[in-house]
């Protein structure tokens, strides 16, 4: 499922809500679509087990059973783990994504040969006031300061780096520019392919501007009897 | 997680990785060590145009209802990974189990254009099977090849085992239990080969001998061992709702051309268009009842969860219960979010209807096919398409809102004159001004639009026009010239709009649909140089097809531009098609002679396709 591309994610997942029979709502016109938006695209290569897509139904069974109806024929590689019901005036998913967790490990032949090195460099990193990389934008280079994205950022006993960044469209920070900024300022290169990445959660903010509150998109909805 | 052949570095690296992983909804799970018969279905493309073909996924499905056989897909690698596994020596695999071609028992390769050729040797060669049939080992598949240019195997003829003639469903359970039941004995490749050429529909090109004369045409086509039948007739399917159908077709993760469930409603063609190889090899025409449509139409979009159901036939408006079928789909699914989409309906009050209520007029264009600008000419190829019927219907489309026309035509049809070409030009003219002067202005949804495109005319097996001179790529452009030239001259020039296909490929084509085995060196020697993907115009490359037929001594003039002897022997004529050469005559002979023939539900003209036992001719309708 990792190199299917966003786009055809989402068709997928229309295809599986007229599999399941679910009673979602279309657009008005000629060519009607599935009222359905996606809450962060995923990148192509990237495993997740927090997606989040909010729909619109007309009518709907009970989480339990919808929750069977949708996973009977969502194929082998999805699985579709909470099935829970929004306020009528919530702001759409994609609207209020904030952050993100994400686990990562190195492929076999990339690890770090000295992990308690890597992991006490990583924490002298995240202890910096200021992380500058280089972004490459339409207009050309600039540099940016990625540190006030990176929430959490540690190195974990099982050989993972667990990190909480910056997502969604106020701001966006991905797993492999963390880690390929600390191995530059170890003076490396990160191989390409070298990270197998899974994103764990999105979270929205409930905080406010300087002291966020991090509250996972599950948490804003309610399960149907 | 599934193993799969490609590292994720590979896949990661080359354009849409969902091509090469399999695991797509609905496709099949076995245990390759728990069947008996391991079958590599191969389309010669890349996977998004394999994917978008019915009949592969027809055969894919019945295939693996047998539970001693495993089927699996196999498409062409996109050329960035065809340079990846040249480089770093990965065999070819199939997607389901993601295992070598090479290990397989059959690898089963879909001939469905032309210019697919050089594709086939890429899939042979990346899978490490020998070019040549001749040179395969016992642990070799068997190559077999079906579709519809299996109706002239011969430019390929060095490279198969066998070719399958014909509807795929009647023949490959014999096939199979002959392969277990050669197996068991202890047979070889060759025994196999033996029994398998005397199944009804197969050919097996190493147990026939070819001679040729002095001007190059055959000599003689004959068996050359004994029990080995002399012609090989067609299979085809008589009771159609018998026939094995797909009811979970595979649901790509990719958006690929035909993104849709298929509804065939019905195979052959009671029309009789004189250059249409369809029209004639798929005779007689079998229809589906409406009930199956019905159910199917269900069960399909149930298990693929697609958007949009497309039917299917040659002739949509031929179906004798389409009035039926479109109703019921409409009512059915259109107010569920699926489109319902109805390509190669004739234009009448009915179909303008439908498609008023399932498609957005102003947004959509009406196309008609004269395929030839003048009445005179689509007398000679039998397009019983008149003038009064083409303005009529885009008459009564302007009434409905619609103002955007498409027409499809042909340039260098037999006995085609600058009138003929300059009545493309005229036509289209026509259609705009009856737009201009009939529409009141208040009523006009702003200017009319009508665009014409022509391709060029390649001469067919087992069609009239199998004896056809074809033109050069030079005449070809002259021709489309003319055509151009002509549009600048007409009144409404700026509502008209003329586009024309590339004419080296028509030329190519035209060499590999009426090749014989002398053509197989040149498709391997182009192949050796570089040709791949010749079917997509930034892949194809003139110059290294050209720098072939020099290297092979092979002339393209004899293929194309030679004028054909009626009596001539073809190297497709060991095939019986059911369509007589008797009757392909008379119909070469009433096209010259400006003579119309009627369709199958008029009048029987004797086709020689009655000889199924089924058909129009069987329904008491003609």
């Amino acid at each position: 499922m990792k190199f299917i591309g966003h786009l055809d994610v989402m068709r997928y997942f229309q295809k599986v809500m007229r599999r399941a029979d679910v009673d979602i709502r279309y657009s008005e016109g000629f060519s009607p679509h599935q009222i359905m938006s996606f809450a962060s695209p995923l990148g192509v290569g990237m495993e997740s087990r927090g997606e989040y897509v909010d729909i619109e139904v007309l009518s709907t069974d009970s989480s339990k059973e919808m929750l069977r109806r949708i996973n009977e024929v969502i194929g082998e590689e999805m699985e579709a783990l909470s099935y829970r019901r929004l306020p009528d005036d919530a702001a759409n998913a994609m609207s209020i994504v904030a952050a993100a967790d994400y686990a990562v490990r190195f492929r076999e032949e990339y690890a770090p040969a000295d992990w308690d090195a890597f992991t006490e460099g990583l924490a002298e990193f995240l202890a910096r006031t200021e992380i500058t990389v280089i972004k490459k934008t339409k207009k050309g280079e600039r540099e940016m300061n990625i540190r006030p994205m990176i929430y959490e950022l540690k190195a974990n006993e099982d050989r993972t780096v667990w990190m909480k960044i910056a997502t969604g469209s106020a701001a966006n920070l991905k797993p492999d520019a963390v880690l390929r900024a600390y191995f530059e300022s170890r003076g490396e290169t990160m191989v390409e392919f070298a990270l197998l990445t899974t994103r764990m959660e999105v979270y929205a903010d409930k905080g406010t501007e300087g002291s966020p509150d991090f509250v996972t998109l599950e948490q804003f909805g309610e399960d149907i009897e | 997680m599934r193993k799969l052949a490609l590292s994720d570095e590979i896949l990661l690296s080359v354009q849409q990785p969902a091509r090469y992983i399999g695991n797509e909804m609905n496709a099949v799970r076995k245990d390759p060590d728990k069947v008996d018969i391991r079958f590599a279905m191969c389309f010669p493309d890349v996977y998004e145009i394999g994917m978008s073909h019915l009949g592969m996924q027809i055969l894919y499905a019945m295939f693996n209802k047998r539970e001693d056989v495993y089927c699996e897909r196999v498409f062409s690698p996109w050329t960035d990974l065809d340079q990846i596994m040249r480089e770093r020596r990965i065999p070819l695999f199939a997607l389901e189990s993601q295992d070598p071609v090479k290990s397989f028992d059959f690898l089963g390769i879909t001939l469905q254009y032309e210019m697919c050729y050089t594709n086939i040797l890429q899939v042979l060669d990346l899978s490490g099977i020998p070019l040549h049939a001749e040179d395969r080992k016992e642990n070799d598949p068997i190559v077999i090849g079906g579709g519809p240019c299996a109706y002239n195997p011969e430019p390929l003829a060095p490279f198969f085992d066998i070719f399958y003639i014909g509807e795929g469903e009647t023949q490959y359970d014999a096939l199979f239990d002959i392969y277990k039941e050669n197996h068991r004995r202890g047979g070889n490749r060759w025994t196999f080969l033996e029994q398998a050429a005397k199944l009804p529909g197969m050919y097996v090109p190493a147990f026939y001998d070819v001679t040729y004369k002095e001007d190059g045409t055959i000599d003689t086509f004959t068996p050359n061992r004994p029990g080995i039948p002399e012609t090989v007739k067609k299979e085809i399917v008589l009771e159609m709702d018998d026939a094995p159908y797909l009811e979970k077709p595979v649901v790509p993760f990719l958006k690929v051309t035909q993104d849709r469930c298929v509804l065939e409603i019905q195979r052959g063609c009671i029309r009789g268009c004189r250059f249409c190889q369809a029209g004639n090899v798929y005779r007689p025409l079998r229809e589906h009842s409406l009930e199956y449509l019905k159910d199917y139409a269900y069960k399909m979009l149930k298990n693929t969860g697609h958007e949009e159901i497309s039917l299917s036939s040659l002739s949509s408006s031929d179906y004798t219960h389409l009035k039926e079928l479109v109703n019921f789909l409409i009512d059915e699914f259109h107010g569920k979010g699926v489109n319902i989409s109805l390509p190669s309906l004739r234009i009448d009050a009915f179909s303008l209807d439908v498609m008023s209520r399932v498609q957005d007029v102003k947004k959509s264009s009406l196309t008609f096919a004269p395929e030839a600008g003048s009445q005179r000419l689509r007398d000679v190829i039998n397009k019983g398409l008149t003038e009064e019927v083409i303005l009529k219907g885009a008459l009564d489309a302007f009434h409905g809102g619609w103002n955007r026309v498409k027409l499809y035509f042909m340039l260098g049809l037999p006995t085609e004159t600058r009138e003929d070409m300059e009545g493309i030009a005229e036509l289209s003219e026509k259609i705009a001004e009856l737009y201009y002067d009939e529409m009141p202005k208040e009523t006009r949804n702003g200017r009319v639009q009508v665009v014409a495109s022509s391709s060029f005319f390649v001469p067919k097996p087992f069609t009239p026009f199998q004896w056809a001179v074809m033109c050069t790529k030079e005449e070809f452009l002259e021709r489309a010239y003319i055509v151009k030239h002509k549009f600048r001259d007409m009144k409404n020039w700026k509502s008209l709009k003329y586009n024309y296909h590339e004419a080296d490929l028509t030329v190519l084509e035209g060499v590999l649909a009426r090749g014989d085995r002398k053509v197989a060196d040149v498709v391997e020697e182009a192949y050796h140089k570089g040709a791949l993907y010749d079917s997509w115009s930034e892949h194809f490359h003139n110059e290294i097809w050209m720098k072939a037929f020099e290297t092979c001594g092979v002339d393209i003039g004899f293929y194309t531009t030679r004028e054909r002897g009626l009596d001539e022997v073809f190297p497709w004529d060991f095939i019986d098609a059911g369509v007589t050469k008797e009757f392909l005559k008379r119909e070469w002979l009433n096209a010259i002679g400006e003579k119309v023939t009627p369709n199958c539900r008029q009048q029987c003209s004797g086709c020689g396709a009655r000889a199924f036992g089924g058909g129009v001719c069987f329904e008491d309708k003609n």
